[in-house]
């Protein structure tokens, strides 16, 4: 057997609460957060940072969560797709992407979203060009992405409407 | 087949000096992890043949920027997020900036950082062309002390380079010397968001009335590492960008790259596609096209 590492405590916010990790260093945020704390929510799919669906929110910025070593995120704030939202409320983006039709297999769902959320955080009123950078990094394989963009749209003016 | 996850080991050092510290100790034992954007492909891959990494995402001394007067400064862990968001190379440095926003989506760009795409090596990558356009120099730090090099002469063969394992990149310095000059950027990929490029070309002169004073030229993607087209440059500087001036400098750049067919491209593909690309570069400086980067 190879020489094996010593597991690491590794402390940090999951969608509002106080959590410590035990994992090997080099883990991937990815599977912490699916097989250690059971937040099934976040998908893998290509696993080399080329998709977007295992997309979460680290410290308010979006990363790829396959490609992130679980030894990062110590101190940090995480949030994944089961954060986004508030209790039985959902968020805009989530509504819009329900009255648009913006799923389908669902796979590159909640990365879509959270790159979604994300982009209305940082640009509250993005033109096309900025939605269109803004999920560049995500793919969807069924929906042709028109659908995901009117949702984004719609979640924008829903936000304008609510503000 | 994926990696063994329990052979690898990250660990944390408290701040720059032990990292160094640790360098030091064991020579060629311990490796820096940034981003991770492309250790972790390699990683999950079971392609990552080096076990023992330095996590340096968190030191402070290699984040952060500094401009003075006569150059900017950027730490080593400076994302392409950053880059984006940074004003004086929004207006000066617009290659750069180019570059920084096709490097993959978004999630890749908070990630990436401009240290781990140079000292990554690979031919390949974006900002690289940049830096060699911007006569970039690097600072590295050992226990020993800071050394500058420029980095035109940091690469010295396919992921080879003038750095010892002791040492860690920390900073990437620009001259502010890009007054009056006129910028181009264009990657060439398989599609705009996510790509690898098959061609990666940044260029910038200085062009009065016509004629070519001085002229800068680099390419990614087209030789074992990225590379300065100083012969091209040197054909082209004094001349006035005529058409025939533009067909002669194609053909001079096709005898100065020699790329080679990969997954990505083929050999001659790229050899086109460089030279359209300076063609299109030099066809904006002659019509006066206000286009940088």
């Amino acid at each position: 057997m190879p020489e094996r590492v010593k597991t690491v405590e590794v402390r940090c916010t999951v969608n509002g609460e106080e959590r410590t990790l035990h994992a090997y260093p080099m883990a991937r945020l990815l599977d912490v957060l699916r097989e250690e704390l059971r937040l099934t929510g976040t998908k893998e799919g290509c696993g080399e940072g080329e998709c977007g669906a295992c997309s979460v929110l680290v410290d308010g910025a979006l990363v790829n969560s396959c490609l992130v070593p679980v030894l990062q995120v110590e101190g940090a704030t995480i949030k994944t797709i089961e954060g986004v939202a508030n209790a039985e409320q959902l968020h805009a983006v989530q509504e819009a992407f329900i009255s648009c039709g913006g799923a389908q297999c669902g796979i590159c769902t909640p990365g879509m979203v959270l790159a979604a959320v994300n982009l209305l955080e940082r640009v509250p009123e993005p033109d096309a060009a900025a939605i269109r950078n803004g999920l560049a990094g995500n793919l969807c394989r069924c929906t042709g992405y028109m659908k995901i963009f009117e949702a984004v749209v719609r979640a924008c003016q829903t936000n304008g409407e609510q503000a | 087949m994926r990696a063994y996850l329990p052979a690898y080991e990250l660990k944390t050092p408290r701040d720059l000096n032990d990292a160094l510290d640790m360098l030091a100790r064991e020579p060629g034992v311990w490796r820096p992890f940034a981003g991770g954007t492309d250790l972790m492909v390699l990683f999950e891959a079971g392609k990552l043949a080096h076990q023992k990494f330095i996590n340096i995402w968190n030191l402070p001394e290699l984040r952060g920027s500094e401009t003075t007067a006569a150059h900017v400064t950027l730490g080593a862990l400076t994302t392409y997020t950053d880059v984006q968001a940074h004003d004086v190379l929004q207006s000066e440095f617009p290659l750069l900036c180019h570059a920084a926003s096709e490097t993959g989506g978004l999630a890749i760009q908070n990630r990436g950082t401009l240290g781990g795409n140079i000292a990554n090596a690979s031919p390949a990558a974006d900002s690289p062309p940049a830096f060699l356009v911007y006569d970039a120099e690097l600072e590295l730090v050992s226990q020993s002390g800071a050394r500058w090099l420029s980095y035109q002469d940091f690469h010295t063969g396919y992921k080879q380079m003038l750095m010892r394992p002791d040492e860690l990149l920390r900073a990437i310095r620009l001259p502010r010397a890009m007054k009056g000059w006129r910028q181009y950027y264009r990657k060439v990929g398989t599609r705009r968001a996510q790509a690898i490029s098959k061609v990666c070309f940044a260029g910038a002169a200085n062009v009065e009335q016509g004629q070519v004073r001085e002229i800068r030229l680099a390419l990614g993607s087209v030789a074992p590492t990225v590379v300065r087209c100083l012969k091209t440059e040197e054909f082209l500087k004094g001349r006035q960008l005529d058409d025939a001036t533009i067909s002669a400098a194609r053909a001079e750049l096709m005898k100065e790259i020699a790329p080679i067919d990969d997954i990505r491209s083929t050999a001659n593909y790229r050899l086109r596609v460089a030279a359209n690309v300076l063609e299109e570069f030099l066809s904006q400086l002659r019509n006066g096209d206000d286009h940088s980067a």
